[in-house]
C-alpha cells in the first residue's frame, strides 16, 4: 500500500468513527459525515446515470443525426420519442405544466401494473399454492426425525401452517368457532416466522457493525504498523497516531464540558 | 428502587459501550466457531462446481455500501470460485450504489486470482482475469424490473454497452450471448426488492436457475421460493457467506467476522432475559401491591 | 387531456402487457421490446427530479442562511466534485473532459471518493442499527403472552443456532423452524402480498385506483 491510498484509509477511518460518534450523540463530526455522503452519492448517482443510460441508451443511438434538424435524420430517429417523454417528465417542477408529467408517469405505471398482473399471480400465488398442495410422502412421513424438514410430516405441516395462516388473514368472517381456532393456529405460525426474522435481523445488524470493525482493524490499523510493506515509513504509524490523538482530544473536551454542566445543575439555586 | 428499576431506566449509551467492548474483545480474542453448511447454501456451492469451464454466471451485484457486511463476502468467494473453475460472469448493478461495489469487487478480485492459491487440496495458478473475456460488467439502469425483464429479450436492450462504454457486441465474451438462455444460472445478491423482481420478472417469466444472497432481514422471507423450487439456494446474510467461504476452503471476512456474531448475541439474549426478569419482577409486585 | 388521457395511457399500455404476456406474437415482442427500452430512457431523466430537488434545497437553505447552512456547502461540494470527477481523468498526465465516453468511471479520484468516503458512512451509518437493536433487546422484547412467548422462543433458538455450546441439535432444530413453520407462515404472507399486487394492479389499470396521480 502507498502512502496516498494509506492516507484514503486513513480518512475512511475517520469518517467511519466520526459516524459512530452519533452513538453518543449528535455533533459536527457526524453532520459532517451525513451531509458530505449526501452530497457525494447524488453526484455519483448523476454520473452512473449520465454514463450508463442517457449516453448510451439515448444519445449514442441518435448521434448520427444532427441537433439542429431536431435528429430526424439520424437512423432511429423513433429515439426522440422516449426523449421527448423524459423531458416532460420535468414539468413536475412547474405549477403550471405540472399535469403534463403525468403522460409519461402514465406508460410507465400503466406498463409497470400489466406486466405486475399476470406474473405476481403466476409467480407469488399460483406457483406457492401448487407448492402447498403437495403429495405427502406417506412412506418417508417420519423421515429422519421430527426434526427433518424433509420428511412427509413437514410437508403435512406447512400446509396446516400455511393454509391456517391464510385464514389468520381472512377478516370478511369472525374469528370464532373452529375457523377462530384454525386462526389461532394460524398466528402461532405466523409468529414462529416472525421471531425466525427476527432473529435474522440481530445477525445482520451485528454483521454491519463487525464490518466496519474489520475496516478500522484490518484496512486501517494493520496498515498503519505494516513493516512488510515496500512503501512503509513512519509517516503511516504518525497519521495513525495524530487521529488517535485528535479523537482523545474531542473525547477530553466532550468529557470535560459534561462536568462543567453537571457541577452547574447540581449547584444550589 | 431494586437493581432492575436501575437497570431499566439505565441510559442506553451503557447499553451501546457494553456492546461495543464485547465485540471488540472477541475481535482481538483468538478462537473459532464450528461453521455447519446448510443444504440452502450447498446447492448453490455444488451448482457452481459442478459447471465446465467456459460456462457463464450471472451475478447480479444489488447491493448499496450499506448491506457491504453481509454481501460483499459472498460477491468475493462466489467470483474466487468462480475464476478458479475457469467459468465466465456477467454482472449487473441494479440498486443506486451497487456499480461502485462491483467495481470494488471486480478489482480485488482480480489482484486475488492472479495469485497461486490451494482450494480443498486442488493447486491453482494464478492467471489474469481480463475485461471482456473473463467477465463482462453491464452496469447500472434505473428502473430494475423493467431491465430484468428487457435482459430475458436481449441484454442489448438496456445495455447497448456495458458499464466502461464499450459496445456489448464488440465484447468476445458476450459474442452469441443474447438472453438468460445463455447462462448457466444466476446469483442475485441483493439487500431490497430488487430479489422479488429478479422471482417474478426473472425467473418467473425467463425460467433459468436462480439462487439468491440475501440479508440478514430479508432471509427468512425467502423461503417459500426455495420450497417451491422458483430457487434454487439461499445464503442468509453473515452466516451463509460464511458457510460458502467454508465450502470453498477460502475463509475472509465472514468466517472471521461469525467469531464475532457469537460473543454478541450472547450479550444480546442476555439482554432479552434481564429485560424480560425486570418486566415479570416489576408486575409481581404491582399485583401485589394492588392486592 | 388533463385527466382522461394518462388514465387512457394507463389502461392501453398495462392491457397491452397482459395481451402481450399471453399472446407472444413476433409482433407484441416487437412493441414489447421497444417499450422496454423506451422506459429505460425516461427512467434515466426521472432520476434527474431527486438530484434537482437536493440542489433545491440546500441552495435554498445557503441562500437563506438557515440553520447549519454551512452543512449544505459540504452537500453541494460533495456532488458537484464528484459530477466533475466523473466527466474527468487525468490518469496518462494529460487532463481531459469526457462528456460522452466514460473515462471518468475509472478516474482515481472518482473511485477513491466513493471507496473511502461513500462506503465508510454509509456502512457505518446502517450499522448504528445494531446498537438499537440491542436497545430495544433489552428495553421492548418482552414475553406478555402466548404468542410472544412464541416469537421469542423462535428468535432465541434462531440466534442460538451457531453456538458451539448447544451442539448440533439447535443447528437441526433452527433448520426446521426455518424449513417448515416459517416457511409456512411466509407463504401465506406471500401469497397475501401477491394477490395484493394483482388487485391493486388491476385497479390502476380499469381506472379504479386514481390515488397515485395526484391532484387537479
Amino acid at each position: 500500500m502507498d502512502f496516498t491510498t494509506f492516507l484514503w484509509t486513513t480518512l475512511g477511518a475517520f469518517l467511519t468513527l466520526a459516524t459512530f460518534s452519533f452513538l453518543y450523540k449528535d455533533n459536527p463530526f457526524y453532520k459532517l459525515a451525513e451531509h458530505l455522503v449526501v452530497g457525494v452519492s447524488a453526484g455519483y448517482f448523476v454520473i452512473i446515470v449520465w454514463h450508463g443510460t442517457m449516453v448510451p441508451n439515448l444519445f449514442q443511438k441518435l448521434a448520427d443525426g444532427d441537433w439542429y434538424l431536431l435528429w430526424l435524420n439520424s437512423t432511429q430517429p423513433w429515439y426522440i420519442v422516449p426523449g421527448i417523454l423524459g423531458i416532460l417528465m420535468w414539468t413536475r417542477f412547474s405549477k403550471k405544466y405540472g399535469w403534463i408529467s403525468r403522460w409519461p408517469m402514465a406508460l410507465y405505471i400503466g406498463i409497470a401494473a400489466g406486466v405486475a398482473v399476470p406474473l405476481e399471480m403466476s409467480n407469488k400465488v399460483n406457483k406457492q399454492l401448487v407448492a402447498t398442495m403437495v403429495d405427502i410422502d406417506w412412506s418417508n412421513f417420519m423421515g429422519a426425525g421430527f426434526f427433518d424438514p424433509f420428511s412427509g410430516m413437514a410437508s403435512l405441516l406447512i400446509f396446516i401452517g400455511a393454509v391456517s395462516a391464510l385464514i389468520y388473514f381472512f377478516f370478511s368472517k369472525a374469528h370464532t368457532g373452529v375457523f377462530g381456532g384454525v386462526a389461532k393456529l394460524g398466528i402461532w405460525t405466523l409468529m414462529i416466522g416472525f421471531g425466525a426474522s427476527f432473529g435474522f435481523t440481530v445477525m445482520a445488524r451485528i454483521s454491519l457493525f463487525i464490518n466496519r470493525l474489520q475496516y478500522l482493524d484490518k484496512n486501517w490499523r494493520e496498515a498503519a504498523f505494516d513493516a512488510s510493506n515496500p512503501n512503509y515509513s513512519f509517516g503511516f504509524p504518525l497519521v495513525f497516531w495524530l487521529v488517535m490523538a485528535l479523537i482523545l482530544v474531542y473525547i477530553i473536551w466532550e468529557l470535560m464540558a459534561h462536568l462543567k454542566h453537571k457541577n452547574q445543575t447540581s449547584a444550589p439555586q | 428502587m431494586s437493581i432492575f428499576d436501575r437497570l431499566m431506566r439505565l441510559d442506553r449509551r451503557w447499553v451501546f459501550l457494553f456492546l461495543t467492548a464485547v465485540c471488540i474483545a472477541g475481535y482481538y480474542v483468538d478462537y473459532s466457531i464450528p461453521i455447519r453448511v446448510t443444504n440452502e447454501t450447498r446447492s448453490i456451492y455444488t451448482f457452481i462446481d459442478s459447471l465446465p469451464p467456459g460456462d457463464i454466471v450471472f451475478v447480479a451485484i444489488d447491493y448499496d455500501p450499506s448491506n457491504q457486511a453481509e454481501l460483499h463476502p459472498m460477491t468475493y468467494a462466489i467470483m474466487e470460485h468462480a475464476f478458479r473453475k475457469n467459468l465466465k460472469v456477467i454482472f449487473t448493478a441494479l440498486s443506486q450504489n451497487g456499480p461502485g461495489m462491483a467495481d470494488q469487487a471486480i478489482r480485488d478480485i482480480t489482484d486475488s486470482v492472479s495469485l497461486d492459491r490451494t482450494y480443498n487440496g486442488v493447486e491453482f495458478k494464478g492467471r489474469e482475469i481480463r475485461n471482456g473475456i473473463d467477465y463482462t460488467f453491464l452496469g447500472y439502469k434505473p428502473y430494475y424490473a423493467i431491465i430484468i425483464l428487457s435482459m430475458g429479450q436481449n441484454f442489448r436492450i438496456s445495455f447497448p454497452t456495458d458499464y466502461y462504454g464499450t459496445p456489448l457486441d464488440s465484447i468476445p465474451m458476450m459474442r452469441g450471448v443474447l438472453n438468460y438462455d445463455n447462462v448457466a444460472c444466476l446469483i442475485d445478491l441483493s439487500g431490497g426488492n430488487i430479489t422479488d423482481a429478479w422471482i417474478s420478472y426473472g425467473q418467473g417469466r425467463y425460467n433459468f436457475p436462480l439462487a439468491l444472497g440475501l440479508t440478514g432481514v430479508m432471509t427468512a422471507q425467502y423461503y417459500p421460493y426455495l420450497n417451491s423450487g422458483q430457487v434454487f439456494g439461499i445464503m442468509g446474510g453473515m452466516l451463509g457467506a460464511a458457510q460458502y467461504e467454508r465450502m470453498a476452503d477460502n475463509p475472509g471476512l465472514a468466517i472471521d467476522g461469525m467469531r464475532v456474531q457469537l460473543p454478541a448475541h450472547i450479550v444480546i439474549v442476555l439482554f432479552i432475559i434481564i429485560g424480560n426478569i425486570g418486566y415479570f419482577v416489576t408486575r409481581r409486585r404491582e399485583q401485589l401491591e394492588g392486592r | 387531456m388533463r385527466r382522461q388521457l394518462p388514465f387512457v395511457l394507463v389502461f392501453l399500455s398495462g392491457f397491452f402487457m397482459i395481451f402481450q404476456y399471453f399472446v407472444p406474437h413476433q409482433k407484441s415482442e416487437f412493441v414489447y421490446e421497444f417499450l422496454l427500452d423506451w422506459l429505460t430512457i425516461i427512467g434515466g431523466f426521472a432520476m434527474a427530479l431527486g438530484i434537482w430537488s437536493l440542489i433545491r434545497v440546500s441552495y435554498d437553505r445557503i441562500k437563506r442562511q438557515r440553520e447549519n447552512w454551512g452543512y449544505s456547502v459540504i452537500t453541494l461540494t460533495g456532488l458537484f466534485l464528484m459530477m466533475f470527477f466523473g466527466i474527468t481523468n487525468w490518469e496518462d498526465g494529460s487532463f481531459g473532459v469526457y462528456i460522452y465516453t466514460a473515462e471518468g468511471l475509472s478516474n482515481s479520484m472518482f473511485v477513491h471518493f466513493f471507496d473511502f468516503i461513500l462506503i465508510p458512512i454509509q456502512a457505518t451509518m446502517f450499522s448504528l442499527l445494531a446498537f438499537f437493536i440491542a436497545s430495544a433487546a433489552y428495553r421492548a422484547f418482552r414475553a406478555r403472552s402466548v404468542i410472544a412467548s412464541l416469537l421469542l422462543l423462535a428468535a432465541l433458538i434462531v440466534m442460538m443456532r451457531f453456538n458451539p455450546i448447544f451442539g448440533a441439535w439447535i443447528e437441526t432444530v433452527a433448520n426446521w423452524l426455518m424449513n417448515v413453520p416459517n416457511l409456512a407462515a411466509q407463504r401465506a404472507i406471500v401469497i397475501g402480498l401477491g394477490l395484493g399486487m394483482v388487485a391493486t394492479a388491476l385497479k390502476i389499470i380499469l381506472g379504479i385506483e386514481r390515488g397515485y396521480m395526484g391532484q387537479g
